[in-house]
């Protein structure tokens, strides 16, 4: 292990004999990166279908995948290497050019935020963008498009109707998401992903604790967005038969399959990074000052992926549980209830981090320490974030609930009827039972 | 309650054509093969048509021209899911016409067997029904319970799914040995295994939003229809052929009979959820009352029923399943007419789904429980 940890140092000495230090460090490095995150999340994509296989199965009684090595392990690349092989089918009418490319703008755009994504501190980041928040959501976004040209080109009913739930589905919960976030951003003063986790770190507190709202609101937004179920409207089976990737088969299956798994990735790391602290776990950080700085960096890295796997649980659980929204109750559930609460949210978050502020040094009050590494917050100034940030719960509640009380969904436990039970008098028997036995 | 009409717009919107789509006879939900012609405005369906028949054996022609034992195994393949209530229906039928006693241990092994029956089927419904609204763990959970059911079948029939169950006055042969054990296991078991289902799906926020004020059909509407069986009594109407007119041994039985209120697809779920927890009582009494004694009859080796018509009808799990049945004398009957619970249940279908979105077509054609072995015959 140490060995290994020792390897960036030894490959770095020995790339910088062959290429100028520039080369080393701006190509030769992030390209090293990019192919490492490129092969991981492959690997995390191909094994969350497993796990998603596996904890279906423990839900409903099941082995699961059983046979393709020790307990199913190799079942993923037997999968892969079906699909690659299968025959790439084009349904007649279809558009052909835009029915191939569609797939790779899903698998694209999903893949490629993870360029920003910090897995870890140091050189577990291939870019730090100073918009990375922004990019994430630019680029995520742009995995509609995949969808609607993939739906539009199929020239199939079933897949065009997938395909206009989808655009409209996630242009809905987009407002939402990129609105919940801001709460967040508010504490870290910084749009770097790297930079959010730094203030989480520095702060040593998770914004989750300011922020329950933006968490719950981010994530179900985020379920929707990669429309998972109980959002999988655009891929309802047993209405649309498979959405926008009916026609679809083989290879170009596959890469909708692993677009859509990578974007869960992705929204499971963008939720740790902005929520969760990312890779920032308590006892950690005492490696690095303990002059193990790779141990750190990896141990940082493995943090990261714990917690975006419990996330990613998380999806798995929703998905085998719940029944499926139909297609207005989850526009009602994005516009009447997710778009709201995030918009009282950011009020709410922008009233107490101005009573924050304002406290400082009032009163013999000492709130904040610095606002130059996002805002760090003494004991006082977290103890006001988080009575804030809980309080607003009962807010939005309140709130939500004087909007949406006029709506047919809104109280529906008290909608639930019982059914009557009734002993219906007796009528001649069509068959008499025979008294005697008579043989 | 705030109900919301969802308004039909007959005026397309945005110069639109309206669109025209085709669900089945492949398609995942429509339980078969079923073809559903949905004309659709966006996503709300303003005119639904059914095409049927693709699944048509002339199951009913075929029985004219065959002796009255060897129909039988065609009836086990009408409603496949639900082979021994089927089968019922046939030998009661013929049984009456002939005029046969069949002894009183029949009677409550059949009573016991077609209700076990009518769990299995409300088992597959209850599994499919949550797969079609996206409730998917569900179906395993239900077949667990169902394969029990069909281990007794497979062990008292030989056959699992297509059991060719009863003989015309009476039964191929006796209970098994372990029969009143293996039935006693799963009578004792089940009720908490629906109180399992029931806690994923009743007072589940999104089921309820899917199936309340869904599908709605009134009492008279339904009667109007012909509904029958869980997809009428979901309209609070009180009519149960197990109490009116009861057959095998219904009539020395102690049940009720769930009634639903406002005909949608979550009264009608209410319903036959109940049904299996009556079905279960009915059971555990027979179980508990079984007569010693013959299991058949004494029948003649030839069937001639004598010449007239005759209509039997049972409680199957579906709905009303009847049999008319025209003899003229000979060893082959001259008309057999199978009045079908699924095809008639379908035939709301339509009235049901207008103005509803295509998720809640896919719900209402599970609502109905239909199977299409014996909607097309």
């Amino acid at each position: 292990m140490i060995a290994l940890l020792a390897a960036p140092t030894f490959i770095d000495s020995l790339l910088l004999k062959l290429f100028s230090e520039q080369t080393v460090n701006y190509v030769i490095w992030p390209f090293i990166q990019i192919g490492l995150v490129i092969v991981i999340t492959t690997g995390w994509v191909a094994y969350a279908t497993y796990l998603e296989r596996k904890i279906s199965a423990f839900m409903q009684a099941r082995l699961g995948p059983m046979r393709v090595g020790p307990w199913g392990l190799l079942q993923p690349i037997a999968d892969g290497l079906k699909l690659l092989t299968k025959e790439d089918f084009v349904p007649e009418n279809a558009d052909r050019w835009i029915f191939f490319v569609a797939p790779y703008i899903a698998v694209v755009a999903a893949f490629i935020v993870m360029a920003v994504v910090p897995f870890g501190p140091d050189w577990a980041v291939i870019t730090d963008v100073n918009i990375g928040v922004l990019f994430v959501l630019a680029v995520s976004s742009v995995g509609v498009l995949a969808l609607i040209l993939a739906g539009w080109s199929s020239n199939s009913k079933y897949a065009l109707l997938g395909a206009l739930r989808s655009s409209a589905q996630m242009v809905s919960y987009e407002v939402s998401m990129g609105l919940a976030i801001i709460g967040a951003l508010m504490f870290a003063r910084t749009l770097s992903l790297s930079g959010v986790v730094g203030a989480q770190a520095s702060n040593s507190i998770w914004f989750f604790f300011y922020q329950p709202i933006g968490f719950v609101i981010f994530l179900i937004s985020g379920i929707a967005e990669n429309n998972r179920a109980p959002f999988d409207l655009p891929e309802a089976e047993s209405e649309l038969v498979a959405g926008f990737h009916t026609e679809y088969s083989g290879f170009r299956w596959s890469l909708f399959f692993m677009a859509e798994y990578a974007a869960m990735v992705v929204v499971t790391a963008v939720a740790t990074t902005l929520y969760l602290g990312g890779w920032y776990f308590p006892f950690v950080y005492k490696l690095e000052t303990a002059g193990f700085h790779n141990i750190y960096v990896a141990l940082s890295v493995f943090v990261f992926l714990a917690k975006a796997g419990l996330l990613l649980y998380l999806y798995f659980w929703l998905r085998w549980t719940l029944p499926r929204f139909r297609y207005d109750q989850l526009m009602d559930l994005g516009w009447k209830w997710m778009l709201p609460a995030a918009l009282i949210n950011i009020v709410v978050t922008a009233i107490g981090v101005t009573l924050i502020q304002g406290l400082d040094g009032w009163g013999g009050m000492h709130t904040i320490k610095s606002i130059t590494d996002g805002l760090a917050l003494t004991l006082s100034g977290k103890a006001i974030a988080i009575v804030f940030g809980f309080g607003n719960l009962l807010l939005t509640a309140g709130i939500l609930s004087l909007i949406n009380w006029r709506s047919r969904d809104f109280n529906l436990k008290k909608q639930r009827r019982k059914i009557r039970l009734v002993d219906l008098p007796k009528g001649k028997p069509a068959v008499a039972p025979v008294a005697s036995e008579t043989v | 309650m705030h109900q919301v009409e969802i308004a039909t717009t007959r005026q397309s919107l945005m110069d639109a054509p309206e669109m025209t789509l085709n669900m089945g006879p492949q398609h995942p939900s429509t339980h078969g093969v079923l073809r559903v012609i949905l004309k659709l405005d966006g996503e709300t369906v303003i005119d639904l048509d059914c095409d049927v028949g693709y699944l048509h054996r002339g199951m009913e022609k075929i029985a004219e021209n065959r002796m009255y034992t060897m129909i039988a195994p065609y009836w086990d393949r009408l409603d496949y899911i639900a082979a021994v209530s089927n089968g019922l229906v046939w030998v009661e039928t013929v049984e009456q016409m002939m005029g046969l006693d069949v002894p009183r241990r029949a009677h409550y092994i059949r009573t016991i067997l077609t209700e076990l029956n009518r769990i299995a089927s409300h088992l597959l419904w209850l599994g499919t029904h949550a797969l079609d609204i996206g409730a998917i763990t569900i179906l395993l959970w239900a077949f667990r319970e169902r394969e029990e059911i069909l281990k007794i079948f497979e062990r008292q029939f030989g056959a699992r799914l297509t059991c060719h169950a009863w003989r015309v006055g009476g039964m191929p042969n006796d209970a098994y040995d372990d029969f009143a054990g293996d039935v006693k296991r799963f009578v004792d078991n089940f009720p908490n295994r629906l109180d399992e289902y029931e806690t994923v799906l009743s007072e589940n926020r999104i089921w309820l939003s899917r199936t309340v004020g869904i599908g709605v059909i009134s009492g008279e509407e339904a009667i109007a229809i012909g509904l029958s069986g869980p997809a009428l009594r979901g309209s609070g109407v009180a009519w149960d052929i197990r109490k009116a007119r009861p057959y095998a041994a219904y009539a020395e039985m102690d049940f009720d009979v769930p009634l639903g209120e406002n005909g949608d697809t979550y009264d009608r779920y209410l319903v036959r959820m109940e049904e299996m927890r009556q079905s279960r009582r009915i059971v555990k009494q027979a179980l508990e009352n079984l007569p010693d004694g013959p299991v058949n009859a004494k029948v003649p080796k030839l069937l001639k029923p004598p010449i007239g018509d005759y209509y039997h009808s049972i409680e199957g799990p579906k709905g009303e399943i009847g049999c008319y049945l025209v003899s003229d004398g000979t060893q082959q009957p001259w008309r057999v007419h199978v009045r079908p619970p699924s095809f008639i249940n379908l035939q709301a279908l339509k009235q049901m789904s207008i103005g509803h979105l295509v998720a809640d077509v896919v719900a209402i054609i599970g609502t109905l429980d239909i199977v299409l072995g014996e909607i097309d015959r």
